[in-house]
């Protein structure tokens, strides 16, 4: 440890003013305190700091997004094997190390992309690095299926990280979430590896796939009447994006967010809420030939993306609401337009991907809603005072 | 006829004072027909010789044009150039005028016209006003054969195809495809060329100290 001190300390004065690499003060930076705590201190007044920074919360989402993460992994080699017909003759680890080999690229990808974005965005708007890409570079992988190919996840990063969020500003400054941009530009860019029977299966080819095998998701076999059971979808080995399948990994990684104050329950509670409220009006009204419309509602809650998106995606606190209020709308929304997208438009099955980046969008004028009336309320009150 | 003011009259428009990327106008047709390189160059034509005539006509007419009507007797003008150059291209282009469908027709509301007519043709001689025209039309068209050619490159593998024509075929070999490219479908929207085009705004900006807003 003092070795590095040391070797820190010697390299220091070169990446200060003046120094040889200065223009690099940001990256060093970086680097200093992601292995240092800054021993930095105000030089002027008091003020109070508490310790979680965005370094800190941005770890605790990381942590949260474990259980989906080594779920995702696993369910990956499942699926792999179930698709050659292997299932009965490998052991739990062997099927875990082949979904791992067949996730680490893509995590790799995503972060070596996204970070090499940020750094460089960093260095020449002179800014510090943030530690905002920690936590999309892991959402990222999440979102893909597992046998979507690399240099696809290396555009995508680029294309979500460039226009989602340097554009605007760098960390904090975005209006979509990053990772959920990535997955739509995907989804829109190359549909036949976003979507179909075969995306979701790890080194798919039809020669290797045992006869009569059908890899559709539950939710496009929902769309020809097939219905998965609830408790399936809700353990979660079933066809999907890496992370997005056991509803169970994911409530594990909703406790902690909950738990630690991170994620806000208004937004979470009430994205269920209105995925539950939309679900239940169109099984009772809806049309009984569209299979989607008498999916049972709490099917659709553990269908595809829902329960991530809900958890992980709408909670994202740049892109969401800000006002307490504006929270319960904001969710209530996402979820109710996440089951009218995938109900009416057969073509768009993935229906939470698009109702949150729509929401995303309207999350300002919410929120500009819920502070002007509150003014309003106010302005009221002192006006009958006097 | 070749003064310092005319060459900036035709020049101008084709980089610091772009009509799409400078002026921001243009735009929806800008999206609406850069999906392939050659209904984009159709366009862009078009549009230069409909600006360069109304531009010389209005001039010409501009000292007659009472003030309060002369919208009206911009768009006729604008409305009657158009249909001559609609129905040439259905008499010698008729695939190129089916995939360029309404927008030919729309060309009487491009913002370009009707911003060039009011700014320049209702002050200045038919001279200037011409190669007025002509650049604009040419700064127009350049925006959109940028735009076309990456559009028509990553979204479809291909330059200067059309409906009959297969065009040169850059990407769609099979090489490539086993390498494991795949033509990128968002290209073929709209969303992509507007991305383009703040690409080509970005870098244009980035360029030039000039265009920078304080």
């Amino acid at each position: 440890m003092n070795a590095l001190r040391n070797f820190l300390d010697n390299v220091k004065p070169k990446f200060q003013e003046g120094g040889k690499f200065a223009k690099f003060r940001s990256t060093f930076g970086a680097f200093e305190t992601f292995l240092f705590t800054p021993n930095e201190t105000n030089k002027c007044g008091v003020h109070v700091r508490d310790a979680v920074d965005l370094k800190r919360t941005m770890i605790v989402v990381v942590l949260a997004l474990m259980p989906a993460l080594f779920f995702g992994m696993y369910n990956t080699g499942y699926q792999h094997f179930r698709m050659t017909g292997e299932l009965a003759d490998v052991t739990f680890w062997q099927i875990f190390f082949k979904g791992f080999l067949a996730v680490l690229p893509i995590i790799v990808v995503s972060y070596v992309v996204g970070l090499a974005i940020e750094f460089a965005s960093a260095q020449m708007r002179g800014h510090e690095v943030n530690e905002g890409f920690l936590v999309s570079g892991m959402l990222i992988p999440l979102v893909m299926p597992a046998d979507v190919p690399l240099w696809m996840v290396g555009v995508a990063t680029a294309f979500a990280v460039i226009f989602g969020k340097e554009v605007y500003g760098g960390t904090g400054m975005n209006m979509w979430n990053p990772a959920l941009l990535a997955r739509v530009f995907l989804f829109f860019a190359y549909p036949t590896k976003m979507s179909g029977e075969t995306a979701w299966y790890y080194n798919y080819s039809a020669e290797a796939a045992v006869d009569g095998f059908s890899g559709a998701t539950p939710l496009a076999m929902a769309n020809a009447g097939n219905y998965t059971s609830f408790a399936d979808a809700f353990f979660g080995l079933i066809p999907g994006s890496v992370g997005e399948t056991s509803a169970v990994a994911i409530l594990i990684g909703a406790f902690i967010l909950l738990y630690t104050g991170v994620a806000s329950w208004k937004t979470m509670l009430s994205v269920f809420v209105g995925g539950i409220a939309m679900g239940w009006l169109f099984n009772t009204c809806g049309s009984a030939e569209n299979p989607m419309a008498q999916l049972p509602w709490y099917n659709h809650l553990v269908y595809g993306g829902f329960c991530f998106g809900a958890v992980f995606m709408a909670t994202d606190p740049v892109t969401s609401a800000r006002t307490e209020g504006g929270k319960f709308i904001y969710g209530f929304l996402i979820g109710a337009m996440a089951i009218v997208i995938r109900v009416l438009n057969p073509g768009f099955p993935e229906g939470m991907m698009l109702a949150i980046l729509l929401m995303n969008t309207f999350a300002p004028l919410i929120d500009h809603f819920f502070i002007q009336a509150n003014i309003n309320r106010r302005k009221k009150r002192v006006t009958i005072k006097a | 006829m070749s003064s310092k003011k005319n060459k900036e009259a035709l020049l101008t428009p084709l980089g610091l004072n772009n009509p799409v990327t400078v002026q921001v106008l243009g735009i929806c047709s800008a999206l609406a027909v850069t999906a392939k390189l050659v209904p984009a160059i159709v366009m862009g034509i078009s549009v230069t010789i409909i600006t360069a005539l109304s531009n010389v006509v209005i001039s010409c007419l501009r000292k007659t044009i009472p003030l309060r009507i002369r919208i009206i007797v911009q768009l006729v003008v604008v409305a009657a150039l158009v249909t001559i150059v609609s129905g040439v291209l259905k008499a010698f282009a008729y695939d190129i005028s089916v995939q360029l469908s309404v927008y030919v027709g729309l060309i009487i509301t491009n913002c370009i016209l009707m911003g060039r007519l009011e700014a320049f043709a209702m002050q200045n001689d038919p001279w200037p006003s011409f190669l007025d025209g002509v650049g604009n039309g040419l700064g127009y068209a350049k925006i959109l054969i940028i735009v076309a050619f990456f559009r028509e490159l990553f979204g479809s593998g291909t330059l200067f195809a059309t409906d009959t024509q297969p065009g040169i075929n850059v990407l769609n070999h099979d090489f490539v495809a086993n390498a494991g490219y795949v033509n990128n479908g968002l290209m073929l929207m709209p969303p992509m060329a507007l991305i383009i085009v703040a690409c080509i705004i970005w870098w244009q900006r980035a360029h030039n100290k000039d265009l920078q807003q304080k």
